[in-house]
């Protein structure tokens, strides 16, 4: 490691790297993002290690444990170079074959290989992959090629160019008016402007001013903060710099959720090795900018996400928002004037610098620029970080890129924006995604979650779910949010039961209405949005439980009846096995039936039967 | 050092306030009434239990909802304390409020002064109502720090620290002596979940409109 003095040191330092990288036979880079973590890439790495070291210096292999490319539903994932070859759902058994195969023999291994389901033939490099091709990949594209704890492999990809350009050749005031042109408004979900917000924080009186990164990611499936601060998190120091520089910060923070440990240490290994490259600290790049960067865990309180709550935990307090007529640019952080911002707006900054506003504002729609990163989770073929251009439409990602339906039954609905957002209809899915044309759609942005519900999913049960999420997460200071909620969910409880009448849901709407007009924070003043776009789009179901006492999707326990079809049963036995509460009755080969009384409604008959012969009403 | 002197609207008359006063002061100060359940003079405003929000408009036609009780008065602030939208909210704060704590006198005090007739929800009977104010009342007046808040959400409750009485407790009482919860209702709630109204302002019986004081009626007998 050296020490960085100047920018000449800094492209110097490059060009040592890339030299010494250009030495190297090949590189294996195996994904060590949480969720390939869970498929058990540690087990592959480890098999990568003992195998190329098996090889006695025989070829250079470099082995790379990288962050999240986003493909979460095919890992673990192995990209190889210089073959660029993209192996997917790799156990460590594969891996003397693809030692001994690839990187010695230049083979291909068949059977790692993606396999396209639309052309039917196999998918060699990472680039092909229909997943990624209709992506545009800005932020992403570096997790694949970086290992987070390196400072070097973010270097040697032009990292800290931007942050030497924004010091050396533009003023403060010339970073923000660039910020302020390229359109980059906040990701965290409001989508404020950046560029006024760092403006009117430099405005604001008081010294030292603070700036914070906030990744208290909390939304139900959603992961893009985590895996951008876990799989490059230089990129996020390098937009925390050039904000200090922007706004005359002293002090960062970047305030990570209990939740996240992998995030949480790669940004204190990313810290510890800026700082001692002389790229945190005093006297940056020689230029006298001061500037240190700590992280703060959360207790994992998904309130604490909202800024001022935020501040409160920093600060040590309990996480509770604070009535916000006095904004956090002019008195937030122990009082000081503090900008905060979240995890994907600091890593669009760098990128804004190196290439230009003028770049970044052609990508997107008229108010909403560049790219923004969707988790795709649910009923969809391809789970994962989904980045595109903001204006691309929700059919785009859900069917193109998503793979469409998982298992044949039609998609009903996304759900955008996590808990504070909705439900939009499938009759909306030409809708282009930005934050006006969600917003209307009586959904938000949020931080990008995307849930793709189908024909077996409950609305009233997705509603249900959401309140009670949002009740237990409710800080509890406010009574339309503390009381509020719990009252709604009281009374989405009595639906899904069956139980309500004509004055139920004017009584949910008129409460609803209220708490997000009268609640304190943010959280509040969303939360009845999933339970308003799913009463808007969804009424009918919410009256087929109370009228007519069915749930059409089969979800909601009290109101469901399993049956066993006598034609299609063919006596096997099996659901008879497996039912844990001993209601189905039948002789072998005879047709099965089974006790109402006794039937748990667990499910499980129908999940064993051969034939489909158990039904849902 | 005089303060300056900021013109807002109230209710469509136009005022003058102190810079640094909150709406709600300069309301009282003017003599229009604005509810409030977790605000005392001495205190410093909390704004949790909502029941104060007045529409506050900037003339741009946009207005949003704010409890006056935290918010301080803005040159050329329009502020409503009895719009619809206001007393929309107010009315399903004070029945969320009474529906959760009939038993706690200020709950039923301020459900019978928006003229709450009916309460939709369960009755629970909670004692506690959370707003904070013995815990304001220890920490900024005895200095006692003895009290807080713990858990989150529904499961909030106040509490001393580890659940047992510190040192800096001097047994004042001052917790006590500004509870609303150890007041109970005038006349007591006979029923669980039963709404008192029986200061119910006079204009809002239905039975006698005409009567000139209050309704005497079976309906509602004093």
């Amino acid at each position: 490691m050296r020490n960085i003095q100047s920018a000449s040191d800094l492209h110097q330092w490059r060009e040592e790297i890339r030299s010494r990288q250009r030495l190297e036979d090949g590189v294996v880079y195996v994904c060590g993002g949480t969720g390939c973590q869970a498929y058990g890439c540690q087990k592959v790495k480890e098999a990568f290690e003992k195998e190329l070291k098996s090889l006695n210096g025989e070829r250079k292999i470099v082995l790379k444990y990288t962050g999240c490319p986003g493909f979460c539903e095919k890992g673990p994932l192995v990209t190889l170079h210089p073959q660029d070859l993209f192996y997917q759902k790799v156990k460590p058994e594969d891996v003397p074959r693809i030692v001994e195969e690839t990187i010695l023999r230049g083979k291909v291994v068949e059977s790692l290989l993606l396999e396209d389901p639309a052309a039917r033939r196999k998918i060699l490099s990472s680039r092909e992959v229909p997943f990624y091709r209709s992506q545009t990949r800005l932020l992403l594209e570096n997790n694949e090629f970086i290992d987070p704890t390196r400072i070097e492999d973010y270097v040697a990809l032009g990292g800290y160019g931007a942050l030497s350009k924004a010091l050396l050749q533009m003023t403060p005031e010339e970073v923000i008016g660039e910020v302020k042109t390229s359109g980059l408004r906040g990701r965290g979900g409001a989508g404020y402007p950046t560029g006024q917000k760092w403006e009117s924080c430099r405005g604001a009186s008081g010294e030292p001013k603070y700036i914070i990164c906030n990744c208290d990611e909390g939304d139900p499936g959603a992961f893009m903060d985590r895996s951008l601060l876990e799989g490059n998190p230089h990129s996020i120091l390098e937009g925390l710099l050039i904000g200090a520089y922007a706004i005359g910060a002293s002090q960062g923070f970047i305030y990570v959720r209990n939740e996240y440990p992998l995030a949480q240490k790669h940004a204190e290994i990313a810290i510890s090795k800026a700082r001692e490259a002389g790229l945190l600290g005093k006297n940056i790049l020689g230029t006298g900018l001061n500037f240190d960067v700590e992280t703060a865990q959360g207790g994992g309180a998904f309130v604490c996400g909202e800024s001022t709550a935020l501040i409160a935990s920093i600060e040590g307090r309990t996480g509770e928002p604070r009535s916000k007529q006095v904004h956090t640019a002019a008195q937030g952080l122990w009082g000081k004037p503090t900008n905060i911002n979240n995890v994907e707006t600091w890593a669009n900054v760098p990128l804004i610098l190196q290439r230009g506003s003028q770049w970044f504002s052609t990508l997107g729609t008229e108010r909403s620029k560049g790219t923004k990163i969707f988790s795709v989770v649910g009923k969809v073929k391809n789970t994962g970080l989904v980045e595109v251009p903001m204006g691309t439409t929700l059919r785009e990602i859900i069917y193109d890129i998503g793979g469409g339906p998982q298992n044949g039954k039609a998609i009903k609905a996304v759900q955008t924006g996590g808990p504070s957002g909705g439900c939009i209809p499938a009759s909306l899915f030409h809708l282009p995604v930005d934050y006006e044309s969600l917003a209307q759609a009586g959904s938000m942005m949020g931080s990008g979650g995307m849930i793709v519900m189908d024909e077996g999913t409950c609305m009233v049960d997705v509603a249900k779910y959401f309140v009670h999420f949002l009740e237990e997460e409710s800080c509890g200071k406010c009574l339309p949010c503390r009381e509020g909620l719990r009252r709604m969910g009281q009374i989405l409880d009595g639906i899904s039961a069956g139980k309500g009448d004509s004055e139920t849901l004017p009584l949910l709407e008129e409460l609803a209405g209220v708490v997000a007009d009268a609640s304190l924070c943010g959280l509040g003043k969303t939360a009845p949005n999933p339970v308003l776009s799913a009463l808007r789009y969804f009424r009918e179901e919410f009256e087929d439980h109370m009228v007519r006492q069915r749930c059409p999707a089969g979800v909601c326990h009290p109101l469901v009846r399993y049956s066993i079809s006598p034609e299609a049963c063919t006596g096997c036995g099996a659901c008879q096995k497996i039912c844990p509460a001993g209601a189905i009755e039948g002789k072998k080969k005879k047709p099965h039936h089974i006790e109402g009384e006794l039937c748990s409604k667990c499910g499980s008959c129908r999940d064993v039967c051969p034939t489909q012969a158990v039904s849902v009403c | 050092m005089k303060k300056k002197i900021i013109n807002m609207t109230l209710d469509g008359k136009r005022l003058e306030a102190e810079e640094g006063t909150t709406i709600l002061h300069a309301a009282r100060e003017y003599g229009v009434h604005i509810p409030t359940i977790c605000y005392l003079e001495s205190l410093s405003p909390y704004g949790a239990c909502r029941i104060c929000v007045v529409e506050i408009g900037r003339g741009n036609g946009n207005t949003s909802l704010d409890t006056s009780c935290t918010r301080e008065v803005q040159e050329g602030m329009e502020v409503q304390t009895q719009s619809s939208r206001v007393v929309r909210a107010r009315k399903m704060i004070a029945e969320l409020q009474v529906a959760s704590a009939p038993n706690v006198k200020v709950a039923q005090d301020i459900a019978a002064r928006v003229g709450l007739m009916k309460v939709r929800f369960p009755m629970d009977d909670n004692r506690c109502i959370l707003c904070g104010l013995c815990i304001r009342m220890c920490y900024e007046q005895m200095d006692g720090k003895a009290l807080g808040f713990a858990g989150r959400g529904t499961g909030r409750w106040v509490t001393m620290p580890f659940q047992e009485r510190p040192e800096t407790c001097r047994l004042c009482r001052g917790c006590d002596y500004v509870c609303p919860g150890t007041i109970i209702p005038c006349q007591g709630v006979k029923e669980p979940g039963e709404l008192c109204g029986r200061c119910r302002p006079v204009e809002e019986y239905r039975c006698c409109p005409n009567s000139t004081f209050g309704c005497f009626c079976e309906k509602n007998p004093l």
